[in-house]
């Protein structure tokens, strides 16, 4: 089963999430894959076995060559080449990596070389956690190619916990794309609920059953979450109060479940609800 | 005019509460909303919205299934996995838009087609106007609409003389981060105490360092973790980054935001709104200073 925990908005506890539940199941692998800020490292507490580089292909235009014809300056939609007299300039911070440009060159004048874009690290925790992070390079604008990179590392023998960049644009679209399911992480705030709105629309435009995860649930504000659910019919999986605590022992980078490992059995029923969730669905079918 | 952009690396850290609060303490200036994968400054501000644009500048390929052969030269370009095999139809959520099937395709039954990205909204707060705006749901090229968000409130901050631009960024160090400080004075950080807080704070001052803008920090809830706390001021000494003040960690805050309330506004002998006070003056010294 392949599960991803997003949210529309960041600072909600997706990362709480992911972590907590990766510790409360077996036979579990966890991906991070908030590639702008990977931050389950600080919770899993392991060291990294393996480590892979991860390059993209960007233009570089051979001058004796190029005879000035502006095609590929033309041609590129994102404005990653320029004309400067009669020469070309590149700009690979903006360059897509497409491709295009290279097939269009009437003169054979471009060539691609690899850029750095990230990079992809692997350890196992002591809790038997298979982990593996995402991380884009300061400088780099686009994630997904690290995100797809990422997926490919997912082990089908597993029960593979995704943690997904906040949003609802690209990155948040490939790290839950082929989800069997998603869980929406949220807070008791208009902020919260507004946030959740976006990301529940983008749930239903994928067509991925989710349900969703109260993080600092006070019971006097938590309607804020359940009118909409209740309107929306998405069910509400569970609800993690706001205590000091909590707050500190995440500052800390140390999972509630270990000092409080009452709460690993919260977590067990969630995974079973979504498995039972899961497998009503497929008798459906 | 200055132009300020707030951003924090992690989410949740309190950027969109603390631009909030000192837009009230500004009182005359010109918002906008950066965030527009997830816009919240007008859930506190309530903007009275006087125009409404729709944006475009997301393009994906579209097939004329009447002229396709099924060659599959598309698939075999394709580099962002857009197109689907057997089938050749066209995924737009991955199409990038790049154009390069288009270009190849013998039957020439492929075209670039210009769609909704979002829309912008021109309005009117208590404090002053504020442009925001609404991304599609999976749109792409969320930096194209931000640099748009940007650049209005620039025009508008210049035709109507005002001295400050206010703008609430997005979390990260990609693109929409990028997009939302190019050209400003001034980056104002909000972090908190944490352990991934800092580790992302270090992350995106990184890239402010790398397009050489001057920063101000602020710690959000610094309480709730001192001894992180020290080390984050530790390291903006050596980053040369202005601490501008701390934030406690107060209930009131959430108290307030729900109910779609300023603490500066609403109770101004609080503890916070005192410090948030004392945050403005220091922004209001570093931007005279410059």
């Amino acid at each position: 089963m392949k599960l991803t925990v997003l949210s529309g908005k960041g600072g909600t506890g997706k990362t709480t999430v992911s972590v907590n539940m990766a510790l409360s199941l077996s036979k579990i692998q966890l991906l991070d894959a908030d590639v702008e800020e990977p931050n389950c490292k600080y919770f899993i507490g392991t060291d990294f076995d393996k480590e892979e580089k991860i390059y993209r292909k960007v233009p570089k235009v051979d001058q004796e060559k190029c005879t000035a014809c502006r095609k590929c300056v033309d041609f590129c939609e994102y404005n990653a080449l320029a004309m400067m007299i009669d020469e070309v300039l590149v700009f690979p911070e903006i360059c897509h990596s497409c491709g295009g440009c290279k097939r269009i060159c009437p003169v054979n004048a471009i060539n691609e070389v690899d850029r750095e874009l990230g990079n992809l690290k692997h350890g196992v925790n002591k809790y038997g956690i298979d982990f593996w992070q995402g991380e884009l390079n300061i400088g780099e604008e686009s994630s997904v190619p690290v995100i797809e990179e990422l997926k490919e590392k997912t082990n089908p023998n597993k029960n593979v916990i995704i943690d997904a960049q906040p949003g609802t644009t690209c990155p948040t679209i490939e790290a839950a794309a082929d989800s069997d399911y998603c869980i929406l992480v949220t807070e008791p705030t208009p902020f919260g609920l507004s946030d959740l709105k976006l990301a529940s629309e983008l749930m239903d435009e994928l067509k991925i059953p989710h349900g969703v995860i109260i993080n600092r649930a006070e019971e006097d504000s938590d309607y804020i979450i359940e009118d909409f659910c209740e309107e929306r019919n998405i069910n509400i999986l569970l609800k993690i109060p706001f205590i000091r605590d909590f707050a500190h022992l995440y500052s800390n980078g140390i999972p509630f479940v270990i000092d409080y490992p009452t709460w690993k059995d919260e977590f067990k029923k969630v995974f079973k609800e979504i498995r039972g969730v899961l497998d009503e669905k497929d008798n459906g079918n | 005019m200055k132009k300020i952009t707030v951003i924090s690396g992690k989410g949740g850290t309190g950027k969109t509460t603390v631009v909030a609060n000192l837009a009230y303490l500004a009182k005359d200036l010109v918002l906008a909303d950066c965030d527009v994968d997830a816009p919240n400054l007008h859930l506190l501000l309530e903007p009275k919205v006087n125009k409404s644009e729709i944006f475009k500048s997301h393009k994906i390929a579209l097939k004329d299934n009447d002229k396709c052969i099924n060659c599959g030269t598309c698939y075999d370009v394709c580099r962002f996995n857009a197109v689907e095999p057997i089938s050749y139809n066209i995924d737009g959520y991955k199409c990038e838009g790049c154009g390069v099937c288009v270009a190849m395709c013998p039957e020439d039954a492929l075209s670039l087609k210009l769609l909704e990205t979002g829309n912008i909204y021109q309005s009117t707060t208590e404090f002053g106007p504020m442009i925001h705006a609404h991304l599609n749901v999976g749109a792409d090229n969320s930096g194209k609409l931000i640099s748009e968000v940007r650049e209005k409130a620039v025009e508008i901050g210049n035709k109507q003389d005002k001295e400050l631009i206010l703008i609430d960024g997005s979390p990260g160090i990609g693109c929409p981060v990028i997009s939302s400080i190019t050209g400003v004075d001034l980056v104002l950080f909000v972090t908190e105490p944490s352990k991934s807080g800092f580790s992302d704070l270090k992350r995106v001052a990184k890239v402010i360092k790398h397009f050489n803008i001057p920063a101000l920090a602020v710690i959000n809830k610094y309480d709730i973790n001192e001894g992180i706390s020290e080390e984050i001021e530790k390291y903006l000494i050596e980053e040369k980054i202005e601490l501008v003040g701390k934030i406690s960690f107060s209930s009131d805050v959430v108290d307030s935001l729900r109910n779609a309330k300023l603490i500066v506004q609403d109770d101004q002998e609080n503890r916070i709104s005192k410090e948030l006070a004392n945050i403005w003056h220091g922004i209001q010294n570093r931007i005279n200073y410059n």
